[in-house]
Parts: C-alpha cells; sequence; structure tokens
C-alpha cells in the first residue's frame, strides 16, 4: 500500500443515522452511499435499513452553470490542440502552443469575471460565499497555469525570463491600479493617504514609467526638494531592462545594468536623498536591498512578488535553473515562523524547481476538479515536457488524468457529448472508456439517440450500434410501433430483431386481415434482404399488391415461389394455400398443371407434418374440423384446377399440332 | 461571423422573432429553446439595437438575455407564432404557447396541451411544429400529425398513424396543405381539407430509405421544397413532378438538421449539420450570372442526380431545381469557425442569421451577404 499524501477529508452523510454502518458502490464520478442491514453479532436484527439511497459527488463544479461555459469553451481549445501535427520542427510549435495557453487562460479570466459578478450581485449570503470560493479557486488556478506557462512551455531563457515573471506578478496583483485610480482622481492627488503606496508599488512591480509620472505630481508640490526629484526621475529613467529582440547581447546588458546599479548605490551611500524618506524607501528598493523589501510585505503581499521584486533589483539576469535557490529563500525569508506553508505556496515552489509532476500531484490533490490538471498536462504533453512517465496504473499520466475529466464530465446530464473528444484523444484506454459510457447514456427521444449513433457510427462500434438500436426498437415494440421498431433494427442490421418483428407483422395481418404500416412495407426496398422473414413480409405483402391490381398469373407465380423456395415458414404454408383458393376458382386458368402439381406437393408435405404432429392428440376437436374441412376444400379445388389446366394445356397443344 | 456566445444550456432551436415586412427592419428579438439539460428552458434574447454606435465591422455587444422560462422536457421545435407569442412541443409530448410580454419583459405560459402526443401507455416526443395562425400542425414520434387553433381548447384533428414511423418535421405548403418527413426517406402530402386519413400525395428518396430531418418550402414557389436527413445531403424538390427529388448535393458529412430558403431572397438557403457546420448556399439563374463570374471559386460539391425538367416548356424553373448542373451556379460559404458539436438549429431573418450548437454557444451574424 501506498502511502497517503494528505490525509482523507471526512464527509458526513445527512440522513444516515449514528452508528450505522454504510454500504456503497463507485461510480465513474458519483460514489452512491446507503444505510444496511448489518449487525455486530449478537444483536438481534431490528428494522429495515434507511429507505434512501445518498449520492456523493466530490466534484462539484460540474455542476456551476457558470464554469460549464469553461468546459464547453476549452474543450474547443482542446480539440485545436489536438489537430497541431506532431512532425512539425518543435521551434514552429512553440508559439503555438504559448497561444494555446493564453487562450485557456483567458477563458478562465473570463469565467472568473463573470463568476465575480455573480458573486458580487447575488442577494444569497450562502451562494455568495459559493461564489467567492470558485473565484479564489479559478484565481489560484490561472496563477499556476500562467507560471508553468512562462517557466516550461514558453521556457524563457535568462534576460527575457525576469520579463516574463514581472508580467505575470502585475497580472496578478492588480490591486494596485485600482488604488491607482482613486489616487489619480481624487481632488489632489498628490496628497492622498495611498499616494506613497500606489509610487513604491510600482516601483516594486518595476513599472517606472508609470512611478515617475506620479512622482512629477509630488515634485511640483514641493519646489524645494527639485532637485532630488530630478536625480530620482533620471535614476528610474535610465534603469536598463533586457530587451530580447534588440540587438543587444545578454553580457552587454549585464554591464549596463551593473554600472546603473553601482550608480544608484553611490547615490545612498552619499544620503543623497535621506532628507526625504520616500525617496530614500525608492532608492534602497532599487539597491534591491533585502531588509527594506521585506519591510514592504503590506504592498507585496505574497512571497512570489517578493521574489520577483528581488530578482529584478538584484539578479535580473538570472537563469531558470537558479530559480529554485532564490525561491527556496525567498519563501523561507518571507513567511516568518508563525505562518504556515499554503499549499499553493508549496505548488508555485515546485513549478520554480521546474518539477512539473510534483505541481501535477499536488494540484490534483488540492483542486476539487480535473479539468485543470487534465487541460495542463495535456498542454504539456504536447509540448514533450512529460516523456517516459509512466504511472504503476492505467496508461501514462495525460491519458490518466484525461479519463479521469472526460469520466466526470460523462457523468453530467448535458457535457457527455464534450467528454467523446477527450477519450477520443486517449489512445490506449480511451475508446475502452467510451464504449462502456455510451451505451449508459439515457435515450429520451430519437433525436438524441440519433446523436449517440452517430458518435458510435463514426467510430465503428458496431456492438454499440446494434445494443442502442435494439433499444430503441424494443421500446417502439412496446409502444406498439411495429413501423419505427423495424427501421431501427434495419439501421442496425438486426435480422433475429427483424425476424421477430415482420413476425409480429404477420400474425397481426392473420388476426385483422389487413396490413398494417403500408407506407413502410412497400418501401422496404433492398433491406427487404435483412432476414429471411423480413423478405418473406415484403413478398407476401407484394403478392397481395398484385392480387389488389387483378395480376392473377404473376401474383399465382410468386405465391408458389414463396412456399417452393422454402421462404415462406412452414406455419405460414396453410395461409398461403388458403390464398390461392380464390385463384383456383377463377374462371380462367391461373394456376398451370405444373404449378398446381406442386401446390398439390405443398398441400401433401404440409398435411402429412400437421398428422404427425396431430399424433400428440393435443388439439382440440372443433379446430382440427375446420383445418380438415379446409384441407378437403382445398384439394377438391385444387383437382378441378388441374383438369382444368391440363385440358386448357392440352387444347392449346392441339390446336398447335393440327 | 461573430464570436461564440455560451449560455450554459445545449441549444436545440433558434429562432428570430418576426418583422414587419413593410418596415424593412433588421431582427433584434431571438429567442432559444435547450435541450438535454436536467432543466430545459426557453428563453428570450436580445442584440440590442442596429443604428447608433458600433456599425463597424456589424459587430456590437454579445446577445443579452431578456427573460426565461421553465420547459418541462427537451425542447424539439419552436416557431414563433406571431410577434409576442411562441409555440414550443416538447419531448414529453406536450405542445405549449408562451407568451412574451414586451412591456413586463416576461415570459409565461399561455396554453398547453399536455400529452398531446402519446402512445397508449407513455409519453411520445414530439418533433415538429409548423404555425399558419391561429392554426398550428405538430407531428411526432408517435407518428400523429395534430391540428390545433390558438383560440380553441380542443384538438380541432388528429391523424391517427399517419405514418408508421416518426414523422420528424412539418411545414405548410399552402394554407390547408402540410408537407411531412418521416425516417424512411419520405415526404408525405397532406391536405388538411379532406377527411381522409391518407396523404394525398408519397414522394421519396429512390430506394434508400434515408430518414428525413428537416423541410422548408421555397418562399414564393410553393411547389418547390428542400430536406435534409441523415446522409447530410441536400434534396430539393418540385412536388408537381414526379415523386423523386429533382437535385440531390453533397452538403454535410452528417444529418443534417435545419435547412432554410431565405424569406425574402430565396436564392440563398442555409443549411447546419451535426458535423459542426453551416453552411450558405447561393444560387444565381444562367441569365443573371455574368461570364466572367463563372470561374470556379469554392463549390465543392458533386452533383448526384441533376435531373433536366421534363418537357422543357416550364415558365419559370427555379435555379434550385437545376441543381449543381452547368447550367447555373451554385456556391457555397461556411459560416463558422471549424468547430465540432452539432450545430442544432439557425434561423435566417433578413441580413441577420443566429445559430445554437450543442457545444452550448449562440452565434449571431448581422451582415449575411444576400
Amino acid at each position: 500500500m501506498e502511502e497517503v499524501d494528505v490525509e482523507p477529508t471526512v464527509t458526513n452523510i445527512p440522513g444516515i443515522r449514528h452508528g450505522k454502518h454504510m454500504g456503497f458502490a463507485w461510480g465513474p464520478g458519483d460514489m452512491l452511499v446507503y444505510e444496511t442491514h448489518f449487525k455486530p453479532s449478537g444483536l438481534t436484527p431490528s428494522g429495515p435499513g434507511g429507505s434512501f439511497i445518498h449520492k456523493v459527488r466530490k466534484d462539484e463544479d460540474i455542476n456551476s452553470p457558470i464554469l460549464r461555459k469553461l468546459f464547453n469553451e476549452s474543450h474547443h481549445i482542446f480539440v485545436g490542440l489536438q489537430t497541431i501535427k506532431d512532425d512539425l520542427p518543435s521551434k514552429s510549435k512553440r508559439p503555438q502552443f504559448v497561444s494555446i495557453s493564453r487562450n485557456y487562460r483567458s477563458v478562465i479570466r473570463a469565467c472568473m469575471e463573470e463568476l465575480q459578478q455573480v458573486a458580487v450581485s447575488t442577494r444569497d449570503t450562502e451562494m455568495g460565499t459559493q461564489y467567492g470560493n470558485q473565484v479564489s479557486i479559478l484565481l489560484a488556478i490561472e496563477l499556476i497555469w500562467n507560471l508553468c506557462e512562462v517557466l516550461f512551455i514558453d521556457a524563457a531563457p535568462a534576460g527575457s525570463l525576469l520579463l516574463h515573471l514581472l508580467d505575470w506578478v502585475r497580472l496578478h496583483k492588480a490591486d494596485v491600479d485600482e488604488k491607482a485610480k482613486d489616487v489619480l482622481q481624487s481632488d489632489s492627488p498628490a496628497e492622498h493617504h495611498n499616494y506613497w503606496d500606489v509610487v513604491v508599488s510600482y516601483v516594486l512591480q518595476g513599472r517606472l514609467e508609470e512611478a515617475r509620472q506620479m512622482l512629477v505630481k509630488q515634485a511640483t508640490l514641493q519646489p524645494a526638494s527639485r532637485n532630488m526629484y530630478k536625480l530620482m526621475d533620471g535614476l528610474l529613467s535610465k534603469m536598463p531592462f533586457y530587451n530580447p529582440g534588440g540587438s543587444q547581447t545578454l553580457t552587454e546588458f549585464d554591464v549596463k545594468w551593473r554600472n546603473w546599479h553601482e550608480e544608484v548605490d553611490r547615490y545612498l551611500k552619499d544620503n543623497t536623498f535621506a532628507s526625504n524618506r520616500h525617496l530614500e524607501l525608492i532608492c534602497k528598493i532599487l539597491v534591491g536591498d533585502e531588509d527594506t523589501l521585506l519591510e514592504q510585505k503590506e504592498l507585496l503581499g505574497t512571497w512570489y512578488h517578493f521574489l520577483v521584486t528581488r530578482l529584478l533589483y538584484s539578479h535580473p539576469t538570472v537563469k531558470p535553473t537558479d530559480l529554485h535557490y532564490y525561491a527556496q529563500s525567498c519563501l523561507t525569508m518571507f513567511l516568518d515562523s508563525r505562518s504556515v506553508q499554503e499549499p499553493l505556496d508549496s505548488i508555485l515552489l515546485a513549478a520554480f524547481e521546474f518539477d512539473i509532476y510534483l505541481v501535477i500531484k499536488d494540484c490534483s490533490i488540492v483542486l476539487n476538479n480535473w479539468w485543470f490538471v487534465a487541460h495542463l498536462t495535456d498542454l504539456l504533453d504536447h509540448c514533450k515536457l512529460l516523456q517516459s512517465h509512466n504511472l504503476n496504473f492505467g496508461s501514462n499520466m495525460r491519458e490518466f488524468l484525461l479519463l479521469e475529466y472526460a469520466s466526470g464530465l460523462f457523468t453530467h446530464h448535458s457535457l457527455w457529448q464534450c467528454a467523446v473528444d477527450y477519450f477520443d484523444h486517449c489512445p490506449e484506454l480511451g475508446r475502452a472508456c467510451l464504449e462502456l459510457q455510451i451505451e449508459r447514456v439515457p435515450l429520451d427521444t430519437e433525436r438524441k439517440a440519433l446523436k449517440v449513433l452517430r458518435i458510435c457510427e463514426e467510430r465503428q462500434m458496431s456492438e454499440q450500434v446494434r445494443s442502442i438500436c435494439k433499444i430503441m426498437a424494443m421500446r417502439a415494440l412496446r409502444n406498439n410501433r411495429l413501423g419505427s421498431a423495424l427501421s431501427w433494427s434495419i439501421r442496425a442490421k438486426d435480422a433475429a430483431f427483424a425476424t421477430l418483428i415482420s413476425e409480429r407483422f404477420l400474425q397481426d395481418y392473420c388476426a385483422k386481415g389487413t396490413f398494417s404500416d403500408l407506407d413502410l412495407i412497400d418501401n422496404l426496398g433492398p433491406a427487404m434482404l435483412l432476414s429471411d422473414r423480413l423478405t418473406f413480409l415484403g413478398k407476401y405483402r407484394e403478392f397481395h399488391k398484385l392480387y389488389g391490381e387483378k395480376r392473377f398469373k404473376e401474383a399465382a407465380k410468386l405465391l408458389l415461389s414463396l412456399m417452393t423456395a422454402k421462404i415462406a415458414p412452414r406455419s405460414f404454408w396453410m395461409t398461403l394455400l388458403t390464398d390461392a383458393l380464390p385463384l383456383l376458382e377463377q374462371k380462367e386458368v391461373i394456376f398451370s398443371a405444373d404449378q398446381t402439381y406442386e401446390l398439390m406437393y405443398c398441400l401433401e408435405e404440409l398435411t402429412s407434418s400437421i398428422d404427425t404432429a396431430a399424433a400428440g392428440g393435443e388439439r382440440p376437436m372443433q379446430e382440427e374440423d375446420v383445418e380438415q374441412t379446409k384441407v378437403e376444400l382445398l384439394r377438391l379445388s385444387l383437382a378441378r384446377n388441374l383438369a382444368m389446366a391440363i385440358v386448357k394445356e392440352g387444347t392449346v397443344e392441339t390446336i398447335f399440332k393440327t | 461571423m461573430e464570436s461564440a456566445k455560451y449560455v450554459s444550456q445545449k441549444i436545440s432551436k433558434t429562432r428570430w422573432r418576426p418583422v414587419s415586412y413593410s418596415s424593412l427592419q433588421q431582427p433584434d428579438i431571438f429567442a432559444i429553446g435547450s435541450w438535454d439539460n436536467e432543466e430545459n428552458k426557453v428563453s428570450v434574447w436580445s442584440i440590442g439595437n442596429l443604428g447608433s454606435s458600433g456599425l463597424e465591422d456589424g459587430f456590437e455587444g454579445d446577445p443579452q438575455l431578456i427573460c426565461e422560462h421553465e420547459h418541462y422536457g427537451d425542447v424539439l421545435d419552436l416557431q414563433f407564432l406571431d410577434q409576442e407569442r411562441i409555440v414550443t412541443v416538447s419531448s414529453t409530448g406536450a405542445v405549449t404557447i408562451f407568451r412574451h410580454d414586451q412591456n413586463s419583459q416576461t415570459l409565461s405560459i399561455c396554453k398547453q396541451w399536455a400529452r398531446a402526443h402519446r402512445y397508449p401507455c407513455d409519453n411520445a416526443p414530439s418533433t415538429g411544429v409548423a404555425c399558419n395562425s391561429p392554426e398550428i400542425v405538430t407531428v411526432g414520434e408517435d407518428g400523429r400529425i395534430i391540428v390545433f387553433r390558438v383560440d380553441q381548447e380542443a384538438v380541432v384533428r388528429v391523424i391517427e398513424n399517419a405514418d408508421s414511423s416518426t414523422l420528424h418535421a412539418v411545414t405548410y405548403l399552402r394554407t390547408t396543405e402540410v408537407l411531412t418527413v418521416n425516417s424512411i426517406g419520405q415526404l408525405k402530402l397532406w391536405d388538411l381539407r379532406q377527411q381522409s386519413n391518407s396523404p394525398s400525395q408519397i414522394l421519396s428518396l429512390s430506394r434508400d430509405r434515408v430518414p428525413l430531418y428537416c423541410v422548408d418550402r421555397h418562399p414564393n414557389q410553393q411547389h418547390i421544397v428542400a430536406t435534409g436527413g441523415q446522409d447530410g445531403m441536400l434534396c430539393v424538390w418540385d412536388v408537381r413532378q414526379g415523386n423523386m427529388p429533382f437535385s440531390l448535393m453533397e452538403a454535410h458529412s452528417a444529418e443534417m438538421w435545419e435547412v432554410h430558403f431565405h424569406p425574402t431572397n430565396p436564392d440563398h438557403l442555409f443549411t447546419c449539420s451535426e458535423d459542426g457546420s453551416l453552411l450558405h448556399w447561393e444560387t444565381s439563374s444562367p441569365s443573371e450570372m455574368p461570364s466572367f463570374l463563372q470561374g470556379g471559386r469554392n463549390s465543392s460539391m458533386t452533383s448526384r442526380s441533376a435531373m433536366a425538367p421534363a418537357g422543357g416548356i416550364q415558365s419559370i424553373i427555379s435555379a434550385w431545381l437545376y441543381g449543381d448542373s452547368s447550367k447555373s451556379r451554385l456556391e457555397t460559404t461556411h459560416m463558422l469557425p471549424s468547430q465540432t458539436l452539432s450545430v442544432n438549429s439557425l434561423d435566417m431573418l433578413g441580413q441577420c442569421l443566429v445559430c445554437g450548437t450543442d457545444g452550448e454557444a449562440i452565434f449571431v451574424n448581422r451582415q449575411v451577404p444576400v
């Protein structure tokens, strides 16, 4: 047994009485739980167990109407990602992967914004908290995803790495902009109580242009310290930033940055800004003084903001491989002994350590849905970052997570259709899973059945096609819709069932003397050949049509062939022979002598078999009498017809001879 | 096409609210019906009024939800009866008339025939409805055709066993004649004045028995009818002549769920399908077509049987009846970005197109070139 990573949480199920034993059954997304009769030995059983079955669900998010948009929209992106060809050189694919990653993130953001709006506008406090929780989960997801995008997918090299990390921090610490807006909209921004907070926050995020613009407002208010402000403005404007697209090499940038850094350091040592504590603070930040930075905890908010600011002003050319060292130390420095490391912290730390597997594993444990890990893992797998990592269960990790996610979707009343594409892109077990699940989709209408059938037919799942058609055919049969039932079994090419339904049609005919559903039977076409009984049904109806059109000769020929070619079931022969009676009784000779012989042969064959059956002696007397009269009548007609036919045929021959 | 609006419900039907033709107005309100949700809904949406700001690219804000009402069972078809009333048919067999009150912007049920379509001991889904106010005709999986009148409680007429298989759609051909399509590839013409319970004419798709799922009538030439079905082919029929389709054109790679002639410019036709595509078909008669335009552009379909009209003394023959023969040009354009889940419904009015998908997205295009 492997050890458990975290202690599982206890879920109390309301309605299960204390001290009762529970039984359960696993489903793909849900679990069914019920009270059992189990009694510890020694006690007499008393009363039945609870009459309720409880459904326990881990993944609640799947039922959120707003998150449904996330599932549907990301499904679209997912399918697009799978169509990127494997044979393209990886260089040309990287920008595509980055843009797909951004698409995923923008979908998360859109959802988050909508949730936020709803959370604010809802009056129900409980719902409000629930929405609020979902927002914070999405925020965390987006934060992690963005970092993974920078570190793994974009894989920015030294120099641009820091720029990307700065963007990352700016995006997720957007409250500065809110504050700045407040300050700028006030009557005198420079005297606003948040003024310096905003300036310092800008500097901490490396938004130096904006910081300068804010400082100008203060400078105009203090003409006395004008020079000091000018000096600071110069420092801020001169700070070099690496330009990945430019001609400058990383070493050249480093030299330039060092010169600037020394200049800042000189000003600090000269106490140039000593008379203005705010400017002095900014100067200390610019020089990368760790203690000063740590004093700004409030404004930084998080250890990873601290990390990025520290890198910006101390190690702007940090290499990806060195990140983990700084990350670890920043985390320790930032969190004092009292505060606990949150799961999010360890996930981000794992990302900084480039431990993709740990990131995915921790996310799987912490998050309450599979959406994030499944999509991220899939994208990382496409970037070829997850090769050769096999689990000791199921197939590889990508497939395992996708299957979990898709199975969850499949349990949803509506989202099952999206899940199909996910199964399609799981080469090892996807098909098997789909086969098992698709058969269990409840089919309320033909429309839905047609959609499910299309899914199966496109994937050559003939077993499932048969089973779905059979379900529909059975339902139609139960509702006495023979035509529909037959159509379904023809679609499934289900000969046995077609035989069964044809039998029902024939029974109905025998009982009522007319055919129902003529529009169908008359238009069977080649489908008639599906089963012998169906062929017979179609042909027999054709006989009636010919007879109705008074095309007696053709009708007679068809009727006879139904028996001689053994298309008609033996049990139906008597009916056929009875049908021959009116033809035999026509004034004109319709059955030739040869045909009459054949008819007689059929009758004899039938009666001999009836006789042997009757030897058992179980038939009621009366019925046997009727049968007997029928046979007598037939024999008589046949004999008369034979006589007439022989005479007629003989006459014709004689005429020809003479 | 404007970007997708995700609505958190699988959409079975989208329909524009009618506008009065005299006013040359573009539609701005549409209704959607959902299916396969635990709780289904009928909802009314607005795309805002055109004209004022943001006219560039015809691109404006998202469609906005105005009001909604729960709907028992899947909405299998939905039609506007008039400016304020909507008729739906349900998988439970019910036929419901909703009223959209435009002052209070609310949606309410004003009449319902529960279990109109049914089996002896079960509900039968109703699959299609056609309106010709005050008359409503519905069809269902039970093979019945039912005629209602808005102003009457009782059902006006039932044609029992109108079909031995499922009837998938119905449309008015004339005020007294309706046309149904079924799952064995037949079109049946019913004269509602006649008391007999059998169709006045049956047309069928040769012997292939390909199920037909949708039908629409040419707005001006009532004998011309377009259908689509399981094989995704577009069939154009002339109900006056023979009982075979006049032309068959390859359109979609899966079930065609809806086909619509443009109501005022019938040289344009629109189809949507389970394969996730929406096609805009444009035909032009040879005489109107300058020769320099007859180069190949993007016509990708082939014609299986483009039969010439018998006799050749027809006065006006719609360009649709030529199929893709050399006499006329037929162009198709894909209207949606590539996507995978089924486009279940579309509606076209003026220059505005609305469609809905199983991917729970609505697309609106306000500037379709017609």
